[in-house]
């Protein structure tokens, strides 16, 4: 429990950020990577046990477009939006969910099923165009004169939202270690273990898998509303379909699967890679005579195959397994 | 209701949306054939699968349209470079993470997806590039009217795999393929070089995935991001017509292929896709090995 | 023609097989007994090459088998009949023969020995066509035989060729290795169903806790009040 002060002060040194002038480029690449570490982390409370989801993509969206297109046509504060578009994300995990772990479909089959689940939602928000603007994206209204209502949840200023995603994060940890503690825990590892030896001890592994999957899902729709909050535009290649499902899973393994910070890891990794390249773009196109678009994902992808293949535990992982084999060597 | 129906479904239209799903299911098949054929024998499914035909999109635009090469001999170039990509990535990538957890293999492929995505990005940039070849249509009847590529498509994709029937089932490599998917400890007593019979069928695979470029560069312009449009609809096929399964994974072709064109005639080609995607699905629930998965 | 020289082999850090020296001649019928766990497959997979030697030497015919590629053993003579038969359940019986007639020196001959499979076991013909997956435990021993002499071997190793099958059909499968024999194929056998095996061949090893503990001609074996006691069970 040695680590509990530490925390707390490394909380508190998070909370000053926006009080000590850091500008707001910075604040703005901070909350970015909150919001996806919060969605990481979300993904990892089931992808941990060996529950490949390629399906966040289609949560996310709900939570982003459901909490839009609730406040644009119905009127609906998003106080009331992200509970409701939670919700909907929950019962869509529900839906696919329970069919899935009834007829046992896991591994590949189950990355499928799920990926499928990514194309019909990304598929819909561009057919029904009508409503939410199709691939080219969606913007919630503004309320309120200066921008600022806390009815809308609409902030111009980024502090404000900086501490929003701050505590959101946050909560995310406590969720991560609050599941890590639980009984749940050990079912679910032994499930991905052996789900028939499992059952056999008189796991109930159908309703664990749906617990941690609903839950899952749920955290990644508020991912979403709150990127679509913050950025007050959301469209279907940032915050839904099979890139993001894509997206999601791989900053996750390469900041670490099985490990609290591993998402956040994997989000700075990310996220900062592509700034950093994308603000020297200019640089690199004098040095390499032609414009590198799409150089981040190059690295990222090569990046990706090498932690498979020689990091599988992700950055972070891979640095606490070394840290502790040290400890006892 | 009746006149609802005559109106929509006794339509030449109608019949012609069902000629054009029929003739992309042959392109879906052939692209579904060389997943399966890499699933089923290797175990492993690659994620990036599409970028492959994506790269191979690419040569042949370049062959044909940069440098000037006939359209025949860059189909050829354009196939033996996806073959060779296939072996390669057998040979860097699979070979490595083979036997390890779905999971890794998944990721690793995947990997490989954002990898070959962006390469082209950078190398080619974002730019919808057309092969510029157009082979026109023929008049099928007084109202009905197909388009020629996709004719040569269907007809390409049906001998290729016809082609692979009979080298699966006549040949001793084929068999050794069908073999080593089946047991794959005991090839070593068969004087079968296991890691050798993996390159070959990754290649094969590739070469498959290279034809299937062939025929989609006629109809489709290549951006980096085309192989997103019908990856997930390949693997959807091979699944559902249970992965290495390759008469399964056939027929689920033409199931596929036939349920967008209707969904696509009755509202948007979006509205289509979610419709296939939305009965792959409850295949899914109804026969979670596939509708056409062997009885173990 | 077969010497197995001191021979250590196991899987990762266990070791099922230790200093192990084992000899057949040409035309000879050995058999290997000892309980279960003794190293008896261990050894088979040795000498094909499935596991890597820890220790030790295997000639087939003076030359190496240990410097050569694993996969081209079987292209010095040595054909294995894996155990629990490992047909390919899925391909037919002509398929499964196929892929034992894979290694390129053996195709050409691949007509020849249809033929003489065939004639052996004419039941197989019959069922050419059917999965080997849905024919019965005899018959599929048949196939798993038949696909081994398709590489027109010298010996032929056998690994517990009657485990799992009902008693009727033990006594055909000793009846095939007895047919085989009189084709003038050497046999290395690897039994639990001692008493039998002992009938069919000349010599035996007993294996015991992966060391060789007795060896001696069939005959000597049987007579043996201590193997009677222990192991055939009379």
């Amino acid at each position: 429990m040695s680590r509990l002060p530490l925390m707390l002060i490394g909380l508190a040194g998070l909370i000053a950020v926006p009080f000590i002038g850091v500008p707001p480029y910075w604040l703005h690449i901070m909350i970015i990577i909150l919001i996806w570490s919060f969605a990481y982390t979300g993904w990892s409370v089931m992808g941990r046990f060996g529950l490949v989801s390629l399906g966040h993509g289609a949560f996310m969206g709900i939570g982003a477009y459901g909490t839009a297109l609730l406040w644009n046509h119905a009127g609906l504060t998003p106080w009331v939006g992200i509970p409701v578009s939670m919700l909907l994300a929950g019962a869509f995990a529900l839906l696919i969910g329970y069919p899935c772990f009834k007829y046992k479909i896991v591994g590949h089959y189950f990355a499928l099923v799920t990926l499928a689940l990514s194309v019909i939602v990304g598929q819909v928000i561009i057919a029904t165009r009508k409503h939410t603007g199709g691939s080219l994206g969606y913007t919630p209204e503004p309320h309120g004169g200066d921008g600022f209502s806390i009815y809308a949840l609409q902030f111009p200023e980024k502090a404000h939202f900086y501490l929003i995603a701050l505590a959101a994060w946050v909560v995310g940890l406590v969720i991560w270690r609050m599941v890590d503690k639980s009984m749940s825990r050990y079912a679910l590892e032994a499930i991905s273990e052996d789900e028939d030896a499992s059952a056999a001890v008189g796991v109930q592994v159908t309703r664990e898998k749906l617990k941690i999957t609903m839950l899952s899902a749920v955290m990644t729709a508020f991912a979403g509303a709150m990127y679509c909050q913050y950025q007050l535009f959301v469209s279907p290649d940032t915050v839904a379909g099979v890139g993001i499902s894509l997206q999601i899973v791989f900053a996750v393994v390469a900041g670490g699967i099985y490990t609290q910070f591993g998402p956040t890891v994997g989000a700075i990794i990310t996220i900062i890679l592509a700034e950093v390249l994308r603000i020297n773009i200019g640089e690199l196109e004098g040095l390499l005579g032609f414009r590198p678009f799409g150089l981040d994902n190059t690295i990222y992808g090569i990046m990706l195959v090498l932690f498979i293949i020689f990091l599988p535990r992700g950055v972070l992982g891979s640095i606490q397994a070394r840290m502790k084999g040290g400890a006892k060597a | 209701m009746m006149e609802i129906i005559n109106e929509y479904v006794f339509s030449v239209f109608f019949v012609e949306t069902l000629l054009n799903g029929l003739l992309y299911g042959g392109v879906l098949a052939l692209l579904s054939l060389g997943l399966n054929l890499i699933f089923g024998v290797i175990d492993v499914v690659w994620i990036c699968y599409a970028e492959l035909v994506m790269l191979g999109m690419y040569t042949i635009y370049f062959m044909h349209v940069r440098y000037g090469i006939p359209l025949i001999p860059s189909s050829v170039i354009c196939v033996l470079m996806v073959a060779l990509l296939g072996y390669v990535l057998h040979r860097i990538i699979i070979a490595h993470v083979l036997g390890k957890a779905p999971i890794n293999q998944l990721l690793a492929t995947g990997g490989v997806l954002f990898f070959l995505q962006s390469i082209a990005t950078l190398m080619f940039g974002v730019e919808f590039l057309s092969l510029g070849v157009s082979l026109g249509s023929f008049q099928l009847t007084e109202d009905i009217y197909l388009s020629k590529s996709q004719f040569v498509a269907f007809i390409v994709a049906a001998a290729a795999v016809a082609g692979m029937y009979f080298f699966l089932s006549r040949s001793y490599m084929g068999a050794a393929i069908r073999a080593i998917s089946q047991d794959r400890e005991i090839m070593i007593l068969m004087g079968v070089d296991a890691n050798r019979l993996y390159g070959i069928t990754s290649a094969i695979g590739g070469g498959l995935a290279g034809l299937a470029a062939c025929l989609l560069a006629l109809q489709f312009d290549v951006h980096p991001f085309v192989g997103i449009s019908f990856g997930p609809i390949v693997f959807m096929v091979c699944v559902m017509g249970g992965l290495g399964n390759l008469v399964g994974g056939f027929i689920a072709a033409f199931v596929f292929a036939e349920l967008i064109a209707i969904g696509g005639y009755f509202a948007d080609l979006e509205w289509g896709t979610v419709l296939a995607f939305c009965v792959f699905v409850i295949t899914m629930f109804i026969r979670p090995e596939g509708l056409f998965a062997r009885k173990s | 023609m077969l010497v197995i020289d001191d021979v250590t082999a196991g899987y990762g850090d266990f070791t099922a097989l230790r200093n192990a020296s084992i000899e057949v001649k040409a035309g000879e019928a050995v058999a290997v007994i000892g309980p279960n766990g003794a190293g008896k497959s261990t050894l088979m997979r040795a000498i094909s090459g499935m596991i890597p030697l820890k220790g030790g030497t295997i000639t087939m015919e003076g030359q190496s088998i240990s410097s050569i590629p694993a996969h081209k053993i079987v292209e010095t003579g040595i054909a294995h009949v894996p155990e629990n038969r490992r047909l390919f359940a899925r391909m037919s019986v002509e398929e499964n023969l196929r892929v034992g007639c894979y290694a390129k020196p053996f195709r050409a001959a691949f007509d020849k020995r249809l033929e003489f499979v065939y004639e052996l076991f004419p039941r197989m013909k019959e069922r050419r066509n059917q999965l080997a997956g849905t024919m019965s435990g005899g018959e599929q021993q048949m196939c798993a035989i038949g696909r081994a002499l398709m590489s027109d071997p010298k010996i032929l190793l056998m690994d517990e060729p009657s485990a799992g099958l009902a008693p009727v059909i033990v006594q055909q499968v000793f009846e095939l290795i007895r047919r085989i024999r009189a084709e003038g194929l050497t046999v290395l056998i690897v039994e639990q169903n001692v008493q039998q095996v002992l009938k069919v061949v000349d010599r035996a090893y007993l294996l015991e806790a992966g060391t060789i503990r007795h060896s001696g001609s069939s005959a000597e074996l049987l007579g043996s009040e201590d193997i009677r006691k222990a192991y055939i069970g009379v």
